[in-house]
């Protein structure tokens, strides 16, 4: 058992709607893998699939060796896996800092509340939200409180990190920062699934990419050779431009994206 | 990095510790500073700062609104008087009833706490009539609806007023040790994660059943303990007083009076409550339910923290409730919020004062 994470032949349907279909993939350590899709392609149902939030229709998810198909979000959470949600879910009434200190306490390493909360702003200040910490969550701002989860995903010591477009609705600048402190939380050691729309986030960061539609897993690979994939083109951009852009790179041999 | 010195400072021991000994005490000394009426009183206010101190666990640390007061102060109410009747000693009685009591919520609050919100109110006041019911038809232990006698205290009225006032206050400290240690605790902090996100909790690796558990273990424990004693002090229970929806309302108000999720609010909304049914009870025979009843949605409505939220120095050093519009500061809708409850309070204070 080598693989971090180790996804076999995953389903998942709401009646009749088939939202993952027979996925398969791997993760291995250290690597930061994006996952992208789009809209309605099933990136979130797989994220909640592996976190334990919904337990899946058939398949198995293997994690550090051990079968996970059916463990509780909870038991997840101190297993190693910690996410973000695309929309935020702070505690609304707690500090930043109670937050951040939540994740430490309950499924990171702290052993006393003091020490939770000590770990909390060592990981505030990483994010850069130290001089907010006794602030209430809700008083943050939209990319602060993106930066808030990331902390409290931090504080509990996780081996896979899950991050659910942590980067939607940021400005330019603010992703530059945000990609900064990926590539280093991917430093030490965490290993990192990126769903992302933003193409210049998984083109710079990851070293693979999957690509989901209708809830199969329809591409993977190098970043740029799953872009350039004639199926990627047709889910993103419809059969009439993937069969134009085939003809085009034919006639003039040079390579789209 | 200095990062100690930016945390919260730990709390050590506050003002309001003290306050609270103090209270205990002269609820301690009535008996021998006033007539049975006042022992009597005290006794009330005891009973029912544990019972809001027990409630506070699930209704104010956790947000499970539970209406299961009264089932559980009847539960313990039965259970001590079958005791006793059966030859136990009264303490022995009464801390049976306790346990038993938290045994039963614990097996039915796994149950019932995969329901939120509204479902988990309508469930938990159903757990009032189906243990009413049980009382009434089960006579060969409970008596049915005759009701059950329990003997009486030898020593005479003075003797027994003071042994069950000193057995509720005792109960009430107990609930207060508790809830100081939860207001601390792990388990405490996970209470509150679960009372403003679940699903968040759930995410964060807290057992979120198990949780819920022993919050509402707790909260039905000591109402167990609290039901013993009131069935030995009054010596006689029924059905309908033992299961009596009008306690599971009123205990609940009184934590909301007081403050949710603080230790200190259950005691002083217990305590105003008390008083201000006592005195309106005495001075309006005809309207004393309608106008209480007024007076807690005005509270409720005006004071939506509790007394405990309130800036008291803040309304000390400016009585004045009137200001420039200006000065209202960034707070906004909160801020708001807070002078609109503050106005009535303010100017009692001043009237008071001059």
């Amino acid at each position: 058992m080598s693989h971090l994470l180790e996804v076999r032949n995953l389903s998942k349907s709401f009646g009749g709607l088939q939202a993952t279909k027979d996925v398969s993939f791997t993760l291995e350590e250290g690597e930061i893998v994006g996952l992208i899709g789009p809209n309605g392609a099933g990136k979130t149902t797989l994220v909640n699939l592996i976190t334990g939030v919904l337990s899946p229709s058939a398949g198995s998810i293997v994690f550090r060796g051990r079968d996970v198909s059916r463990q509780r979000p909870w038991q997840a959470a101190r297993s190693g896996l910690a996410r973000t949600f695309q929309i935020v879910q702070p505690f609304p009434q707690m500090t930043v800092l109670e937050n951040v200190a939540a994740g430490a306490l309950f499924a990171g390493a702290a052993s006393s509340r003091a020490q939770a909360e000590r770990e909390a702003m060592e990981h505030l200040e990483f994010v850069g939200l130290a001089d907010q910490a006794l602030r209430p969550a809700t008083a943050l701002t939209l990319p602060s409180r993106k930066r808030l989860e990331l902390a409290k995903s931090l504080a509990m010591k996780p081996k896979l990190l899950l991050l659910d477009e942590v980067n939607a609705g940021l400005n330019t600048a603010e992703i530059d920062k945000a990609l900064a402190l990926m590539r280093t939380i991917a430093a030490r050691g965490i290993t990192i699934l990126l769903i992302e729309h933003l193409m210049k986030v998984v083109t710079s960061l990851s070293t693979r990419v999957l690509v989901l539609h209708h809830g199969e897993l329809i591409s993977q690979g190098a970043p740029q050779a799953v872009l350039e994939d004639p199926k990627v083109v047709e889910a993103y951009l419809g059969s009439k431009f993937a069969a134009r852009l085939a003809a085009q790179a034919q006639e003039t041999g040079v390579e789209h994206v | 990095m200095s990062t100690s010195a930016k945390l919260p400072a730990r709390r050590g021991l506050r003002p309001a510790h003290f306050v609270f000994l103090a209270w205990a005490l002269l609820l301690a000394a009535m008996p021998f500073l006033a007539d049975n009426y006042f022992v009597r009183l005290a006794t009330f206010v005891a009973m029912y700062s544990a019972l809001a101190l027990s409630w506070n666990f699930i209704g104010g640390y956790t947000g499970y609104p539970s209406f299961a007061t009264a089932a559980f102060v009847g539960l313990g109410s039965y259970t001590g008087a079958v005791l006793q009747n059966a030859g136990a000693p009264m303490v022995v009685a009464w801390v049976c009833a306790t346990l038993f009591t938290g045994l039963v919520a614990a097996l039915i609050g796994a149950a019932i706490l995969r329901m939120k919100g509204h479902y988990f109110a309508v469930g938990s006041i159903t757990l009032i009539e189906v243990l009413h019911q049980v009382a009434s038809l089960w006579s060969s232990v409970t008596g049915g609806g005759e009701g059950l006698n329990v003997p009486i205290l030898a020593g005479g009225p003075d003797f027994a007023g003071r042994v069950f006032l000193y057995a509720m206050l005792v109960t009430m400290l107990l609930v207060w040790a508790v809830t100081l240690w939860v207001d601390r605790s792990k388990l405490g902090f996970g209470l509150r994660c679960i009372s403003q996100n679940e699903d968040a909790a759930d995410m964060v690796g807290i057992q979120v059943n198990r949780y819920k558990t022993a919050a509402f273990t707790l909260s039905a424990l000591f109402c167990g303990t609290v039901g013993a004693i009131y069935a030995s002090w009054v010596s006689y229970i029924s059905p309908s007083d033992a299961f009596s929806v009008l306690l599971t309302l009123k205990v609940p108000a009184m934590a909301m009076l007081g403050g949710l999720g603080t230790v200190y609010g259950p005691i002083v909304g217990a305590a105003a409550f008390v008083l201000m049914e006592e005195t309106i009870w005495a001075h309006f025979l005809d309207y004393n339910q309608a106008i209480l009843g007024v007076v807690i949605v005005l509270l409720i409505l005006f004071l939506p923290g509790g007394f405990l939220k309130i800036d008291y120095r803040r309304l000390w050093r400016r009585p004045l409730p009137v200001r420039p519009a200006a000065s209202v500061t960034a707070g906004g809708e909160k801020g708001d919020k807070a002078e609109k409850a503050a106005a009535p309070l303010a100017t009692f204070a001043r009237e008071g004062r001059s």
